[in-house]
Parts: C-alpha cells; sequence; structure tokens
C-alpha cells in the first residue's frame, strides 16, 4: 500500500471528526436540556481532540501541521462526508446524525485497532474507548425521544429518513479500497456498512423507528473526494476566522 | 548525582491532576514508564483522554518536579504505546476520588457493554446504589453526572474507560 493510500484514509477520518465536531460544538448553551448541552460540548471537545491525533499522524507522514491543515483548507480540499457538514438544524437532526455517525465510527475504530501500522493502531484504540461513550449516549436518547410521544417520534423519524442517504455516504469507497483490504489496514467502507447497519437497525427497532428498504435509498457520494453542499465553505471560513484571530489558542 | 527509579517515582507522586488536585499523577495511572539511564531520566506518560486539555499541563508539571530535583537531562514523551484505562487508577487514587466528591468507577477489565456499569454509580455522599444516571458526559472528559435518590444530591463520578 503506498503512502498516498494511507493519507487518504487519514484525512477522511480526520476532517469528519473535525467537522462534525465543530457543528457539535453549536450546541453549546442551545440544547433542550442542560446535561444535553453539556453532552454537545464534551462529545465536541472529544471529536476535535480525535481529529488533532489524526493530523498529527498525518504531519508524521510529512503533511503540513495540524493547524494549517485544519484552518486553511478549502473546502474542496476537505475529504469528510457531507453528513457531518449539514447544519445542526433541529436537536432531532443533530442527535439521529451522531447516532448514525458515531456507530460507523466505532466500527471503524474497531478494525483499525487491529491495523498492522503500529501508530495508527494505538490512536484507533484509544479512540473506540472514546467513542463507545458516544454511541451508548445517542442510543440512549435515540430510544428515550422516540418512545416520549407521537410527536417526537414522527419528528425522530423524519429525521432519521433524511439523514439516512447522507449517512450512507460515510460509506463511499475511496480509491484505494482493495489496497487497503489486501494489506490488511481494515476490510474496507463496504464491510463497515454492512456491519453498520446491523447495528443501528437492533437500535432503532427498540426505538419503535422505521428504516426504508436499503435499496430504495441513493447514498450522497462525493464528500470524500472533495465534493460539498454550499453549507461547508461558510463554516471552515468560520472556523480559520477565529484561528486567525488567536493562532495560539487551544484546539 | 544518580537516582534510581523509585526515587523518580516518588518526585512523581508529588504531581497531581490539575482538575482533580487530590489525585498524583502516578495514582491516575498516567505514568507509564520510568528509564534511568546514568544521569538520563526518561518518563513516558499516555493522555486520559485524546482530547483532555489537562495533559499539556501534567507533562510540564512532570518536567517542572524533575527540574526542581536537579534533573534536567531528562526526556519527558506522551504518546499512546500503553492506552490508559480507568482500571489503572490505583485503590489509593480511587479513595482520593471518593474523598474528593467524585465516585471512583468501576473495575471494567475492558468490557463495557452498555451503559448499564454507570446506571448504579455508589453516591460518594452516602454510599448508596440507590443513584440514577443524567448523563454520560460531565464538564470535563472523564466525569458523568449522576443524581443520589437516597441523600438527594446531585454528584459526578470519574468514568470507566
Ligand atoms: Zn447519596
Amino acid at each position: 500500500m503506498t503512502e498516498e493510500a494511507l493519507k487518504d484514509l487519514l484525512y477522511k477520518i480526520a476532517d469528519d471528526q473535525l467537522i462534525l465536531g465543530h457543528r457539535n460544538s453549536e450546541w453549546t448553551g442551545m440544547g433542550p436540556l442542560l446535561e444535553e448541552d453539556i453532552a454537545f460540548s464534551s462529545m465536541a471537545q472529544d471529536k476535535v481532540g480525535q481529529s488533532l491525533a489524526f493530523y498529527n499522524l498525518l504531519h508524521q507522514l510529512g503533511e503540513q501541521d495540524p493547524d494549517t491543515v485544519a484552518f486553511t483548507r478549502n473546502a474542496e480540499q476537505f475529504h469528510n462526508c457531507q453528513l457531518v457538514e449539514l447544519p445542526s438544524g433541529e436537536y432531532d437532526f443533530s442527535l439521529i446524525r451522531h447516532f448514525l455517525f458515531d456507530h460507523a465510527e466505532f466500527i471503524r475504530f474497531q478494525m483499525l485497532a487491529e491495523c498492522p501500522i503500529e501508530e495508527v493502531a494505538q490512536v484507533a484504540k484509544k479512540l473506540k474507548g472514546e467513542v463507545k461513550y458516544h454511541v451508548m449516549h445517542a442510543n440512549t436518547w435515540v430510544k428515550q425521544l422516540s418512545n416520549a410521544n407521537e410527536e417526537a417520534h414522527s419528528k425522530m423519524q423524519s429525521a432519521l429518513d433524511y439523514a439516512l442517504p447522507y449517512a450512507l455516504g460515510i460509506f463511499e469507497p475511496s480509491k484505494y479500497e482493495n489496497d487497503f483490504i489486501e494489506a490488511g489496514i481494515y476490510a474496507g467502507e463496504k464491510a463497515i456498512e454492512t456491519q453498520w447497519k446491523e447495528n443501528i437497525h437492533m437500535v432503532l427497532e427498540e426505538a419503535g423507528l422505521k428504516l426504508p428498504d436499503w435499496d430504495t435509498l441513493k447514498p450522497v457520494y462525493g464528500g470524500r473526494y472533495g465534493k460539498h453542499t454550499e453549507y461547508l465553505q461558510p463554516l471552515l471560513s468560520e472556523m480559520s476566522e477565529v484561528f486567525n484571530e488567536d493562532p495560539t489558542a487551544d484546539w | 548525582m544518580n537516582y534510581t527509579k523509585e526515587d523518580i517515582l516518588s518526585f512523581l507522586k508529588e504531581v497531581k491532576d490539575p482538575e482533580i488536585p487530590v489525585i498524583s499523577l502516578v495514582d491516575l495511572g498516567v505514568i507509564t514508564g520510568i528509564e534511568v539511564k546514568g544521569e538520563h531520566v526518561t518518563v513516558n506518560m499516555t493522555p486520559t483522554f485524546i482530547g483532555c486539555p489537562a495533559m499539556d499541563y501534567m507533562k510540564s508539571d512532570v518536567t517542572e518536579v524533575l527540574n526542581k530535583h536537579g534533573i534536567t537531562n531528562h526526556a519527558v514523551n506522551l504518546n499512546l504505546k500503553t492506552t490508559w484505562s480507568s482500571d489503572l487508577i490505583s485503590s489509593e487514587g480511587k479513595q482520593a476520588l471518593k474523598k474528593f466528591g467524585l465516585a471512583p468507577p468501576p473495575v471494567h477489565n475492558n468490557i463495557i457493554e452498555d451503559l448499564d456499569i454507570i446506571e448504579h454509580a455508589e453516591c460518594p455522599n452516602c454510599d448508596s446504589t440507590n443513584t440514577t444516571l443524567k448523563s454520560p458526559f460531565g464538564p470535563t472528559l472523564c466525569r458523568s453526572l449522576h443524581h443520589c435518590n437516597n441523600c438527594g444530591e446531585a454528584f459526578e463520578s470519574f468514568k470507566p474507560i
């Protein structure tokens, strides 16, 4: 496997986390409950810290330093899936996005924890313990809200229906799928997707939420290759503005 | 003069977690290795949570305490070679957490399947387990929020990871 392939993998993981971390931080002071406010801030801090760990690995591979990479690239240079860049919207959507994304992320880190590249395996092993709490948090709230009352249930169902095609975009195949599988880096996006469908199905069933027939959904692809919605660039501009005001500020 | 590994360990016991100033870094389990070669001392550390803002402070506090004891020929490394787990917190450390008002993490042996493990954390005020988990996320990455149904107090727990 080439170094280019590895960088491609690390960039998409780091960019997903950085962008979703910033989206989640928008709930600081805005959550429907104080506990949820704290939870989203805390998960945002986790995610941004996790992205830094991957930007550091990229830096070791010769990429620019984490600050430059995180705060000076344009939208078309980002490899995150479109799911994470969508505006935070209503709480239902943010919760469903967090649920769909973190389930995938957890499986990804479980796989990468066994990766033969030691530095990558160490980070993945560390992060799967942290992401586990994000998954458990999402499961609890998805079940709780969906079973709360009819209105809450139908809002959760619409949020799910809206988010699913974007969530499938998490698993957009890279140019290097076969290289990863052959080198034993991880089992590839298709394998994560299959496991993910099983895992979310179990929770959604308990929540009484319906999954559509997967074949009827058209995955929203493009993010992994730099194609983004209109929502990413304004977010990046805002992030770099904050960074430029105080380049020494902590992440 | 040359110090032994045990000397270094006792110096590091002076360094406390900046967020929970009652527990030393040694008892917290973040010191993963000490090597002494002649006058050169290497200290390896591992982060509790990767996004924990206190880690940088811990690292510079370790450097400072080494300097204080005249050890200037040193390297302090923060890396992930050893993955931190709350099971690494010493029993002395757990006592200190409880005294501080934080419920210590239960031993989990790397099996954390769902939130059941922290659903009924033991209240540090009254020792009751008739408690309710309010949120797995507290004011810092390592804490969860709870309510005690027995004494009526809200409390935080250091979560198992
Ligand atoms: Zn109590």
